[in-house]
This record gives C-alpha cells, structure tokens and sequence, in this order.
C-alpha cells in the first residue's frame, strides 16, 4: 500500500510539474487560480443561503431540497462525484457516470442536510483564504452555544470554469475522504456494478 | 491504588512506549498503515455490540434523566480533573504558554468555579482549555503514529496514541494524590463525561456505527484525520485535498 501510493504520489508529482510547463507555454504567464477573494465571496453566499435556510422553519423534506440546490449552485458537483466514486469512475461510462452524479448529488443533500439541523443558533464566520496549490483554502470558525469552536475549511477551485467549492474539511475530517470510503465500500458491497451503486444511492443518506 | 500496582502499570507503560517507538511506520503519514486490519476488525465488532447493548442506552438515559445544567456542571468537573494531565504533558513539551494557560484555567476553575463545577476561567477569561496529553507528547517527540489500533472498549487509537492513553491516566495528578473512594470518585466523573460525549454527538456516532457501509473503515479514517489535523496545529493535508490532478491524469 506504502509502496504504491509513494509511486503514485511521485507520478502525479511529475505530472503536475508538466502541466505547469505546458501551462506557461499556452498562456505565457502562470495559470488563472481562484482568488482569495473570489473564493470568499463564493463561500459568503453559500454560507447566507444555508443559513436562510437552516432559519426558514421549513419542513426537513423542503430543506433538504434546499440543501440540494444550494450543493448544484456552490460545489463542483460532478468533480465531488468522481472524486468520491475513485478510480472506477474512468472506466464507467459517461451514462453511467451521469446517472451515478446524479443520485450521489441527492443522497449528499439527504445525508448533511440531516446534519444541519445542530447547526440552528449557531454561527458561521469567515476568518480567512489560504492559497493552497491551484486552489484556495477558505477558513471559518462555527460557533455553537456551550461547544468549543470548530474549524471548518471550504476548499474552492476554479477549475471547473468558475468558483466552486469541492470539498468541506470539519477539524481536518475531509468530506470527500470520508464519502470516498464510504462510496468505495458500498461499490465493493455491490461487486464493482455502479448501476447498482446508483440504484441503491437513490434511497441512502 | 497501592504503589505496586502504580509500579507495576508504570513499567508496563514504559514497555509499551519503547515497543512503540521500534514499530515500523510507513514514510508517508497521510497513509493509513493498519496491518492489525483483520484484529482490529474483530475488536471494532466488539465495540459496537458493547456500544448498542451498554453505551449508548446508558447515555439516552444520562442525557433524558438529567438536565443540560448538570450534565454542563459535571463534563466541568471532568474537565478540571483532567487539566493538570494537560500542564504536564504542555511542560514536557516545552509549550510554556500552553502550560501557564492551562494551569491559570485549573486554580481559576477549582477557585472562583467551585472545584470545577463550573467554567468561569472560559466563559469571561478567555482561557479556554487547550487539550492535550502524553501521545501528543510522543508526537513531539518525534515517536512515530504507528500503526492503527482500535482498542477494546475504547475505540480508535493508534499504537503511539494507545501508549498515551494509558500515560494519561497515570500523569494524571488526581489518580497520585487521591486514594480508595476520592480516586474512584474522579475516575467516575469521566466515565460519566464519556455517556455525555455519545449522547451529545449521539446522531453523528450512531450515523458512523450504524448507517455506515463500512463502519471500521469510516471511523478509521475520521479518526486518523483528526488526530493528525490536531497535532499539526490545524493544519489541512495538503496532497489529499488536490483532487483535480488526480481526476485528470489517473
């Protein structure tokens, strides 16, 4: 496992030191990257819009499909999508990807829009952007009554075409890395059949 | 707690500690390294039953039968007990602020705050508790995580953090200074501070247990992720957070 991922790690390396030099050679000059501000507006309004929601007193079935909007609007979701379902997703087809897109997009909805629920009386503040590689790491404090503070990073790229974010880090616990595991074990559960994945993802969360 | 079991514990710990610090580590952290899978597998079946039959209907009854005040008043006291193991492990690791903090926060607590039962150093004095313990200790160190361990009863852990964990409960001032009823007293309060954190955060770990597709690996690796985040002062893991390299040339 050491071993493989260490090659891996030095590959993608060689990589993305090749795409810059192509980069430079395009462009003339270093790629467009999100801004920090770009990036902080971006999560202003994702935090305006959950919190309206969080406050709208409206059924859990409605704000759960408030939630899914809010994800379709502010995260890549198609790059979360494949990022979650792993290296399967190159081989799967574009059908079947779109479909799994899909399904994964309401079951994230269905999944955290429970959760925000505690977040009620609580309070979000923007407390920084980091420049991270060729994305932007947005930093936040949630503050709830009687808890300690909890860190919350957004993490936005550009790389989509616009701002968007693509994975939410809550004291350093990824998201994407947890939904990865998650998704890989329910894909090996099912023998590798994304169809059936999509299937049961449908109804999940 | 007679002196020769203290011995007796202290030695065993020391054993533990050198045992740690020889296990082999893989070079990069951000991997899980968990060659115990197939134990750790059995012992997280374990948890779990013990969990759904023991913990968690005892924390629903904690949580239902007693009021948010005084579940608040007691998570203080476990507190309190708790941070002098805090200022110890801060000096062994040559934070003096963190120490000077968190010792101010204990005399005010056990002062002004009634023995601990309440929180006046963190609600109008701005010291917050800084938590710690001897496997931050190893951390800093340099002793290496090792590998991934999940202990009976106690859950997720590492090598390195499980030797901390029974450090910890010997560092504590409170398990030397105090003896018979006093000690047990003390040893009570957190465990009773343990069923406040599981009903607390009783939807987010019953979501983990028991929605999961895979619960070992899910709190294997929320686990790892946040220990490691802690220890590096919040810092986010750089190379498993880019995800479009990998989605363009994997």
């Amino acid at each position: 496992m050491t071993i493989s991922s260490s090659n891996r790690l030095s590959r993608r390396a060689a990589l993305a030191g090749l795409t810059g030099v192509v980069g430079l050679a395009a462009f003339g000059g270093p790629a467009l990257a999100t801004t920090g501000a770009g990036a902080r507006r971006l999560i202003d309004g994702a935090v305006r819009d959950i919190n309206a929601v969080i406050n709208s007193g409206k059924s859990e079935a409605a704000m759960i499909a408030d939630f899914e909007r809010i994800f379709a609007r502010y995260a890549d979701v198609p790059t979360v999508a494949r990022s979650a379902l792993g290296p399967p997703a190159r081989s799967a087809s574009r059908s079947d990807l779109n479909a799994f897109t899909e399904a994964f997009q309401g079951y994230m909805a269905r999944k955290y829009g429970k959760r925000f629920r505690e977040f009620i009386g609580g309070q979000v503040e923007v407390t920084g952007t980091r420049p991270v590689r060729s994305f932007v790491e947005v930093q936040s404090v949630v503050r709830l009554r009687g808890q300690s503070p909890i860190r919350v990073s957004f993490m936005v790229s550009d790389r989509s075409g616009s701002d968007r974010f693509f994975d939410i880090v809550i004291e350093g616990i990824s998201l994407l890395q947890s939904e990865r595991t998650e998704i890989g074990a329910m894909l090996d559960r099912r023998r590798g059949d994304i169809g059936a994945l999509t299937t049961d993802l449908r109804r999940a969360g | 707690m007679t002196s020769s079991l203290r011995r007796a514990v202290r030695a065993l710990s020391v054993a533990a500690l050198l045992s740690a610090a020889a296990c082999t580590v893989p070079d990069t952290p951000t991997d899980i390294f968990d060659p115990y899978e197939e134990q750790n597998r059995a012992t997280h079946e374990l948890n779990r039953a013990v969990d759904r039959a023991v913990v968690r209907p005892a924390a629903q009854v904690y949580g239902g039968v007693l009021p948010p005040f005084v579940r608040g008043l007691i998570s203080n006291v476990a507190d309190n007990i708790a941070l002098t193991g805090d200022v110890v492990n801060d000096l062994l690791q040559g934070r003096g602020e963190d120490a000077g903090h968190n010792f101010f926060r204990f005399a005010v607590n056990s002062t002004l705050g009634v023995g601990g039962l309440f929180d006046p150093a963190g609600s109008s004095m701005g010291l917050e508790r800084r938590e710690t313990g001897f496997g931050e200790t190893l951390f800093t160190w340099g002793v290496p995580e090792g590998a991934y361990y999940e202990i009976p009863l106690l859950g997720p852990s590492t090598e390195r953090e499980a030797v901390g964990r029974v450090a910890d409960f010997f560092t504590n001032a409170f398990s030397y200074a105090l003896d018979g009823p006093s000690a047990i007293a003390a040893a009570g309060v957190g465990i009773v501070d343990e069923l406040d954190t599981r009903y607390v955060l009783g939807d987010s770990i019953d979501s983990v247990l028991y929605d999961s597709a895979d619960s070992y690996a899910q709190s294997r690796t929320l686990y790892l992720q946040n220990l490691r985040f802690r220890y590096s002062g919040g810092q986010i893991d750089e190379q498993a957070s880019d995800i479009y390299d990998d989605l363009i040339f994997e």
